[in-house]
């Protein structure tokens, strides 16, 4: 039970960092029908980063944070500008757009850092272990936890209590009109891409100590995230919310007790999930 | 302020919606136009609110021309709908959708409508404040979709169709409403299926038929009268009917 409990907040900490990667992408595809298949490499990046700036100071730490999360809004930038300028085409085009801008930054990235998965070296008290339930556990994945319950709800407030929240909304129900109120809707879709890049980044900066970061890191990520899109249904932040901690569980607690399963176990739950729901797949909005 | 001139406006180049439509909108009172299903009357609002672009003709905005303008450039321009079926944000709550919706900054605009201000014009929306669009009774929603295009301060309203589907006594208020706005300083645009409301309604009075646009008649005068036999005698011919339109920036 106890030991269970340890690898439920695992499991949990794990799901809420996928999260704060897919609300992002989410937000994305159902505000400007953008899929940016390059989440996963911006994500990677952010890990990179990160690992490559902290040099165990809590300032470097700080700093290290901080650039993952630049990089991955620069990213985002950059996907919102060449989105952009293929005005709107058929998913298909932007696929093969965003593919290929993960596969040449995916490679960037393995040749500047190296084919090796790479941890962050953390502050003393970080590498140490707290007592959680009358067990050991690792302070630095406390950590991870509590910063990823703060950038979440810090999203959900951002997203439900500020004038660009309810624009980003609005224009996930009906773009149209958000047209029609004066605003650009394209300025929107563009905002929320450097959002969900920053967002990215810094889930790859906080994962490192979890997970480490290697060159399969931005293929597991954007799999995963795909995943949670579209069974938390597409544009649909709460939905992302609820099923990258139910894939953080299946990943964690579901791999341990079953694991005869483990490789089958989360497309399993997936296929179940897609069967259960009634509503239907497509961002489209009920008007 | 707004005008149009010879505008026809199709969604296949072949077969036009509205044939050389020719119409100015003063800056005063209220205007009908009066129309059948699909003769056209959504495709008209929606071209002037710039979420369709002309095939031929021009709209012009205070003497300027403004063919083919986006619905942003309208907004900012002080032109607002309320369009058809509504089309509030369903995850928005009412409180939402007034305080997401504000002014043009640095351009005129018409007399700026606070929060308050809209509450007072619609008291059955004050106790709904957090209600969400589809917890709304049709006639709630369809105050919100004139107070949300009221929030623009506008300098003329366009509101498309605002009684359909309602109970006559909720209908009945709302026309009371739109009539009214002019002596708030925003002259307005409806559109309507019956002429017998519309002249009730309405300073002047136009006649919208197979995508021909007739008038204007002042609805004060005689001419109200054989409007609505001329207008009753298309009407009940056998019109093809039209599938409804689709926005293009869908």
């Amino acid at each position: 039970m106890d030991a269970n409990l340890i690898l439920a907040i695992d499991g949990i900490a794990y799901g809420l960092l996928l999260a704060i990667a897919a609300a992002g992408l989410t937000l994305a595809f159902g505000a400007g029908g953008v899929l940016n298949l390059a989440h996963g490499t911006l994500v990677a990046a952010g890990g990179y980063l990160a690992v490559a700036t902290s040099s165990g100071t809590w300032s470097s730490l700080a700093a290290g944070m901080l650039a993952a999360t630049a990089v991955g809004a620069a990213g985002g930038g950059v996907m919102a500008a060449a989105t952009a300028a293929l005005n709107r085409r058929r998913h298909l085009d932007q696929a093969l757009l965003t593919f290929g801008a993960a596969l040449i930054g995916g490679d960037l990235l393995t040749t500047i850092f190296g084919p090796d998965i790479l941890r962050p070296r953390v502050p003393a008290v970080l590498e140490g272990t707290v007592i959680v339930a009358g067990r050991p556990y690792p302070a630095d994945r406390l950590a991870v936890l509590g910063i990823a319950v703060a950038i979440a709800v810090a999203g959900y407030g951002g997203l439900h209590r500020t004038r660009a929240g309810r624009l980003i909304r609005a224009t996930v129900d009906d773009r149209g009109m958000v047209a029609g109120i004066g605003v650009n809707p394209r300025l929107v879709d563009a905002a929320v891409l450097v959002a969900s890049g920053a967002l990215a980044g810094l889930a790859g900066a906080l994962s490192t100590p979890i997970l480490g970061v290697g060159p399969d890191t931005a293929d597991t990520v954007l799999l995963l995230s795909l995943i949670i899109v579209v069974c938390g249904g597409l544009g649909s932040v709460p939905g992302a919310v609820a099923a990258a901690v139910a894939v953080g569980l299946v990943q964690t607690v579901g791999v341990t007790t079953i694991p005869g399963l483990a490789p089958y176990l989360l497309i399993f739950t997936m296929a179940l999930v897609l069967l259960a729901r009634r509503t239907p797949l497509t961002g489209e909005v009920h008007r | 302020m707004l005008s149009v001139s010879d505008l026809t406006v199709g969604y296949q180049h072949d077969a036009p919606v509205l044939h050389g439509v020719t119409l100015d909108m003063g800056s005063q009172g209220v205007h009908a136009i009066v129309g059948a299903n699909g003769a056209g009357k959504t495709t008209l609002l929606h071209t002037l609110a710039g979420h369709l672009r002309p095939t031929a003709g021009w709209v012009l905005c205070d003497g300027h021309d403004v063919t083919g303008w986006r619905p942003p450039d309208a907004a900012r321009a002080g032109i607002a709908l309320a369009p058809q079926g509504r089309r509030l944000w369903p995850s928005l709550t009412v409180r939402d959708h007034l305080t997401v919706t504000r002014p043009p900054r640095h351009r005129a605009h018409g007399r700026a409508w606070n929060v308050s201000d809209l509450l007072d014009l619609f008291p059955a929306l004050a106790a709904r404040l957090r209600h969400h669009a589809h917890q709304l009774s049709g006639g709630e929603q369809q105050m919100l979709t004139i107070a949300r295009a009221l929030r623009l301060a506008p300098r003329l309203l366009l509101a498309d169709e605002p009684t359909e589907g309602l109970a006559p006594a909720i209908a009945a208020h709302l026309q009371t409403v739109l009539a009214d706005l002019p002596r708030h300083g925003v002259p307005v645009c409806v559109a309507l299926p019956h002429a017998r409301s519309a002249a009730a309604l309405a300073s002047s009075l136009h006649v919208l038929t197979g995508g021909h646009l007739n008038g204007p008649i002042d609805s004060h005068g005689t001419g109200a009268d054989d409007a609505l036999r001329h207008h009753l005698a298309l009407t009940s011919a056998a019109r093809p009917t039209r599938t409804p339109p689709v926005e293009h920036n869908r």
